[in-house]
């Protein structure tokens, strides 16, 4: 027992979870933009593996590991417009589509990596990202080793959380986008355009998804494989309720889920007697409690999932 | 300017076109995919065809993979016409898969009736896991897209946690699978000499079943009139809860029941990867078919075509038989978009 305490005491430790949760800040991020402005995207898990697939294989064809970022966050962007198309201007059912979107994206992404990639016994790797001290910051005792010895990407979510918190919040902007998804006949009101409102966030918020996705195959490992994404899309839809439909609370509850996941890695070799699979079931238990949990006082944007068609009520 | 207008009546050509016409465009968009793969389109699709429908064995074997793909393709066209998302096939299947293996091991019991039995829990293992997110999502609100999805996960553990442990085959020299179904149990061959069962019959015989209780029975009635306009079905005096409860138990057990008759009819024994995504591939069936049951047969027919047909072409041409999901995907958006004009024209 004392070991398993002992574990939080570790720095390994937390420095994982910071780790673990930046696909997941990226994912709830691009998920949290998407649903403020209207439009359920059940296409994440599908744009997390394009992003995954993507970026790892720019960076395999030789392009250096930010050109990787960015082609991810294209790739997302482009299938993100996809989704957007047709459950905005057309009005389908964003169940369905969002759920094609998942399941030709990882598809598509499948079949391009095998088309392009000729694999052996093991698939092949890249020079992924390390971790970057950040001068003075990372020679902080414990704190340091945490969150100052990190890879760039991870930074990058950090900073993406303050920037998409400030711009809905506190812009005429993110004003639009929210109003989008509570009352598209006032943005009309108001002589914007909440279609183009509606895509733009959709597009914005997929290239953020296919950056999470590009972070498991550029710096937590370095390789690509198929169903690595392993449902963190779907974790992220959970996540996005558990916030409220806000970024801040969404780092907490990505940095929350990231804990009990290397919690349970590690208690794996402490805990001996329990089969794995217990372990690798907790975090998904966890999200379907959190949901329940949250349930009562979830403050849903009014026209999620509501298709805005002019001059039809 | 274009505009969409409301159709008052669909006409029924309308309705059988608008599958043919999303085939269509998908395999016309996945012929750019082979063509940048070096192999002519056509005779890719060819060698497809071939490899699906070109013998007798094949045509079995493809039959072989439709018949779970009916079951799970029905669980999604109930639900959904419900508006119950349910996206949690592939659980359902794997449960009813375990249970069937796991009861039918040792069960004292004569063989047709055993047989009668074990889909009957698979059915009851399929139901009661939506059972859970259908109470959730009554009880608190929770969506069930995201507790069906998550379930998956935990269900394929489940079952590797099974078949490593209580369940494993002892006599399977260390491969993970689970002790086999008594061989009294296993479903008879339809056509000797090949993998196809009777199981096939039976998922044509559900089909026939879901149709006669969609379109003949006050609970039928009550599933649409839930999914076309919750409200309304609620003033109406029809109890939301009771039905949606109702199509939960009905779509479960579906999904149940192709794990069931996978293990009887094909596998035995239950491994992680006895479903190349039989639950999600039932998604799109179901939309193929326009949720209509009849059309759901048709529908799987065309999916496991696709597979089967995309293997024996990538063994001839070497393009990556992934070209399968995506074709079948692709199909699944252009058919939601074909459904848009079923219901909408376009007006100038």
């Amino acid at each position: 027992m004392t070991d398993a305490l002992e574990i939080l005491l570790n720095t390994s430790l937390w420095a994982a979870v910071l780790r673990i949760a930046t696909p997941l800040i990226f994912g709830v991020l691009g998920e949290v933009l998407c649903e403020r402005a209207g439009v359920l995207n059940l296409g994440i898990e599908g744009i997390m593996t394009m992003g995954a697939m993507a970026g790892w294989l720019t960076v395999f064809l030789g392009g250096d590991l930010w050109t990787g970022l960015a082609v991810a966050a294209a790739s997302g962007a482009l299938i993100g417009l996809l989704h957007a198309m047709l459950t905005v201007p057309l009005g389908l059912s964003q169940h369905v589509s969002g759920l094609g979107i998942t399941l030709f994206a990882s598809a598509l992404s499948y079949y391009l990596y095998r088309l392009i990639v000729v694999v052996g016994e093991t698939p092949p790797t890249i020079v992924a990202f390390q971790p970057v001290p950040i001068p003075l910051l990372s020679e902080i005792p414990f704190l340091g080793a945490i969150l100052f010895t990190q890879t760039p990407p991870t930074y990058l979510a950090l900073i993406a959380v303050a920037v998409l918190a400030y711009v809905l919040a506190r812009t005429p902007l993110g004003l639009a986008i929210r109003m989008a998804g509570e009352s598209p006949q006032a943005v009309e009101a108001q002589g914007l355009d909440p279609i183009a409102i509606r895509i733009g966030a959709v597009v914005v918020g997929s290239a953020l998804m296919g950056v999470g996705g590009a972070f498991l195959t550029t710096a937590a490992f370095n390789s690509f494989f198929p169903e690595m994404v392993q449902g963190r899309g779907w974790i992220c839809i959970a996540l996005v309720v558990f916030s409220g439909w806000r970024p801040g609370k969404a780092l907490l509850g990505a940095l929350l889920f990231a804990f009990f996941d290397a919690y349970q890695l590690r208690l794996q070799t402490v805990i001996e007697g329990v089969p794995y699979q217990i372990f690798l079931m907790a975090p998904y238990v966890l999200s379907i409690v959190a949901l329940i949990a949250v349930s009562r006082r979830a403050e849903v944007p009014e026209a999620l999932m509501a298709p805005y068609r002019r001059g039809e009520r | 300017m274009m505009r969409l207008e409301r159709r008052e009546n669909v006409p029924l050509t309308v309705v059988a076109a608008a599958p043919l016409a999303a085939i269509l465009a998908a395999l016309v968009l996945a012929a750019g995919l082979i063509a940048a793969a070096g192999v002519n389109p056509l005779a890719a699709y060819g060698q497809m065809l071939k490899g699906a429908l070109g013998s007798r064995l094949s045509v079995t074997e493809m039959l072989t993979r439709a018949t779970p793909l009916i079951l799970t393709g029905l669980a999604a066209a109930v639900a959904f016409r419900a508006r119950l998302w349910n996206i949690g096939g592939e659980g359902q299947f794997f449960v009813g898969a375990l249970v069937t293996a796991w009861i039918g091991h040792s069960l004292g019991l004569p063989g047709p009736l055993g047989i009668a039995v074990l889909m009957v829990c698979g059915m009851a293992a399929g139901a009661l896991l939506l059972a859970g997110p259908a109470f959730v999502k009554l009880r608190f609100g929770v969506d069930e897209v995201v507790t069906t999805l998550l379930l998956n996960f935990i269900v394929i553990l489940f079952v590797g946690m099974m078949i490593e442990g209580p369940l494993r085959d002892p006599l399977a020299f260390g491969w993970p699978q689970s002790v086999p179904v008594d061989k009294a149990y296993r479903l008879p061959d339809l056509i000797a000499g090949t993998r196809l069962h009777v199981g096939l019959l039976v998922a044509i015989a559900a089909a026939g079943v879901v149709w006669l209780v969609l379109a003949r029975t006050v609970f039928g009635v009550e599933t649409r009139a839930a999914g076309l306009n919750a409200r309304a079905a609620a003033f109406a005096g029809i109890s939301l809860p009771r039905t949606i409860m109702g199509v939960a138990l009905l779509s479960g057990a579906l999904a149940g029941l192709a794990g069931s008759i996978e293990v009887m009819g094909v596998t035995g024994g239950v491994t992680t990867t006895m479903s190349p995504g039989f639950g999600y591939a039932g998604i799109v069936v179901a939309m193929l078919a326009a949720l209509h049951p009849a059309g759901v047969v048709a529908a799987a027919v065309f999916v496991a075509t696709v597979f089967v047909g995309a293997d024996a072409m990538s063994r001839a041409t070497g393009v990556p038989s992934f070209i399968a999901d995506v074709i079948v995907a692709l199909s699944l958006l252009t058919m939601l978009v074909a459904l848009l004009f079923t219901t909408y024209r376009i007006r100038r």
